[in-house]
């Protein structure tokens, strides 16, 4: 079965800085992938290609076997997203959001049900605005789930949330993986990774310095480990 | 299985989303109402400005609805969608079933339901005021209305589309300052000649001009429509350029 996304030799440069250098790696279906890499490394850009939100100077960038870019709505509607920066409403408050959203698919994630599981039940009456910083990444990744993707992409799901909701969020993510969704993130945990990740991608200077199962990748050492190892040799 | 719903229902979606949220915010009200409703009421019960040749209360009504569409058309848009650009909604959205074509036309419809409920509100006061319009000149001024509120929201997305949110919430708000008194209240022949004339070429002058135009006589003005489709055009043609999704 072809993976459910597939990069392949994908370049992307903003100017003279090249941010994605070549990289080619692949995500299936049911199973979780975790892409590590420094601040720089192309982890963001890379996705922003798989979202459609940029279009690749050069490669491919393959999310159920769609070019991406300027890719039709019934696959957009298979594709959840969560941005780095949110792109949240600032003046709406989160309910109203989430059912606006979901009245954009056709069978969305019931939004009550989808509010109580990431606690966002608890601060329903607080606009985006005034949200901490853990409150909106919830929101963030209820819009993402909301439609009840085959493939989704998190940019940095847990950073900033405390360590009883990000267990939730691993919790989560893993039971959509259990239900057969392509979860692809981006992390600087290596905790993350190790918890919730059955594949691991690290990149470095825009380029694939490892990519396989966890297990693979680790080879017996502790991802950490392995990590420092790669971005090191890379940066000599 | 994940599909979206179907396009009309997303784009209606939308708008009612948009519509929700510029009803429900207060300085939004202000400048979109409660403005306009004071320069109604103040025009038509006092005798200055000169409003030139017509009936006042007709002329007021028809100054205070040309004001409603710069304030919800172009500074309204400019702002809201400034903002949304630089806190990546508008990437969020176009990631969505809804796309960037979704978003542009449930911002569209949105635009046009609060211009609705600004007739209402505005054509009410005129009428207790005294306005009395005949249905071929009310006809026309709508038509008119509407051309001039896709003139202004598109060059509300160009700026909103190409400067930062800070400078596109100053730009917009002196914009509509600066526009007020270049025929949107009061009308191009009556301004001085030296601002007049460039006045009437501008989308504010031509828009107040024809809404008074269709109100005071029930006349076509053609030339006002001329001069309002140039600016949609290019606006539009720029929008398309220059518009970048992201902050």
């Amino acid at each position: 079965m072809a993976p459910a996304v597939l990069v392949h030799d994908l370049r992307h440069a903003f100017g003279r800085t090249t941010a994605v250098d070549g990289a080619s790696w692949s995500a299936s279906s049911g199973r979780v992938t975790a892409v590590l890499g420094p601040n720089g490394a192309g982890k963001t850009t890379t996705v922003e290609c798989l979202e459609g939100l940029r279009r690749p100077d050069a490669g491919e960038a393959r999310v159920l076997g769609t070019d991406p870019w300027r890719a039709s709505a019934e696959h957009r509607a298979a594709v959840g997203v969560m941005l780095q920066d949110g792109g949240l409403p600032t003046t709406t408050r989160p309910l109203p959001l989430l059912r606006h959203l979901a009245a954009l698919y056709a069978d969305p994630w019931p939004v009550d049900d989808l509010a109580a599981r990431l606690g966002i039940d608890a601060f329903a009456r607080t606009t985006v605005r005034r949200m901490s910083g853990g409150q909106r990444q919830r929101v963030a990744l209820a819009t993402a789930l909301v439609g009840r993707p085959q493939v989704l992409f998190l940019d940095e799901p847990t950073a900033g949330l405390d360590p009883h909701a990000r267990r939730e969020v691993w919790d989560l993510l893993r039971s959509e993986a259990g239900g057969g969704t392509c979860v692809v993130l981006t992390t600087h945990s290596f905790e993350e990774a190790e918890r919730i990740a059955d594949d691991v991608v690290v990149l470095t200077a825009g380029r694939v310095a490892a990519a396989g199962s966890l297990d693979a990748v680790r080879g017996g050492r502790s991802l950490e480990d392995v990590y420092f190892g790669l971005t090191a040799e890379a940066e000599r | 299985m994940s599909l979206p719903a179907p396009p009309r229902s997303r784009v209606l979606a939308q708008a009612a989303f948009e519509t929700r949220l510029l009803l429900s915010n207060g300085e939004q009200l202000l400048v979109s109402v409660v403005l306009p409703a004071l320069a109604l009421a103040a025009l038509a019960l006092t005798s200055v400005p000169d409003l030139g040749a017509g009936r006042r209360v007709d002329l007021a009504t028809a100054g205070a609805l040309t004001l409603a569409v710069v304030s919800t058309a172009f500074t309204g848009q400019a702002i809201a969608t400034g903002f949304d650009r630089r806190s990546g909604v508008l990437r969020l959205l176009g990631t969505t079933p809804l796309g960037r074509g979704g978003l542009l036309a449930g911002r569209s419809v949105a635009v046009l339901v609060v211009l609705g409920v600004q007739v209402v509100v505005l054509g009410g006061l005129g009428a207790a005021l005294g306005w009395r319009p005949g249905a071929a000149g009310l006809a026309l001024a709508l038509v008119t209305l509407v051309l001039g509120s896709a003139c202004f929201v598109s060059l509300a997305l160009l700026l909103a589309g190409t400067v930062r949110a800070e400078a596109v919430l100053a730009l917009a708000n002196l914009v509509w300052v600066v526009l007020l008194g270049l025929g949107v209240l009061v009308p191009t022949a009556v301004l001085p000649e030296a601002v007049g004339t460039p006045a009437a070429l501008l989308p504010s002058g031509a828009l107040g001009d024809a809404v008074r135009g269709t109100l005071v006589d029930g006349s076509w003005p053609w030339r006002e429509w001329g001069v309002l489709s140039v600016w949609l055009a290019g606006g539009a043609a720029a929008v398309a350029r220059w518009f970048r999704w992201e902050g």
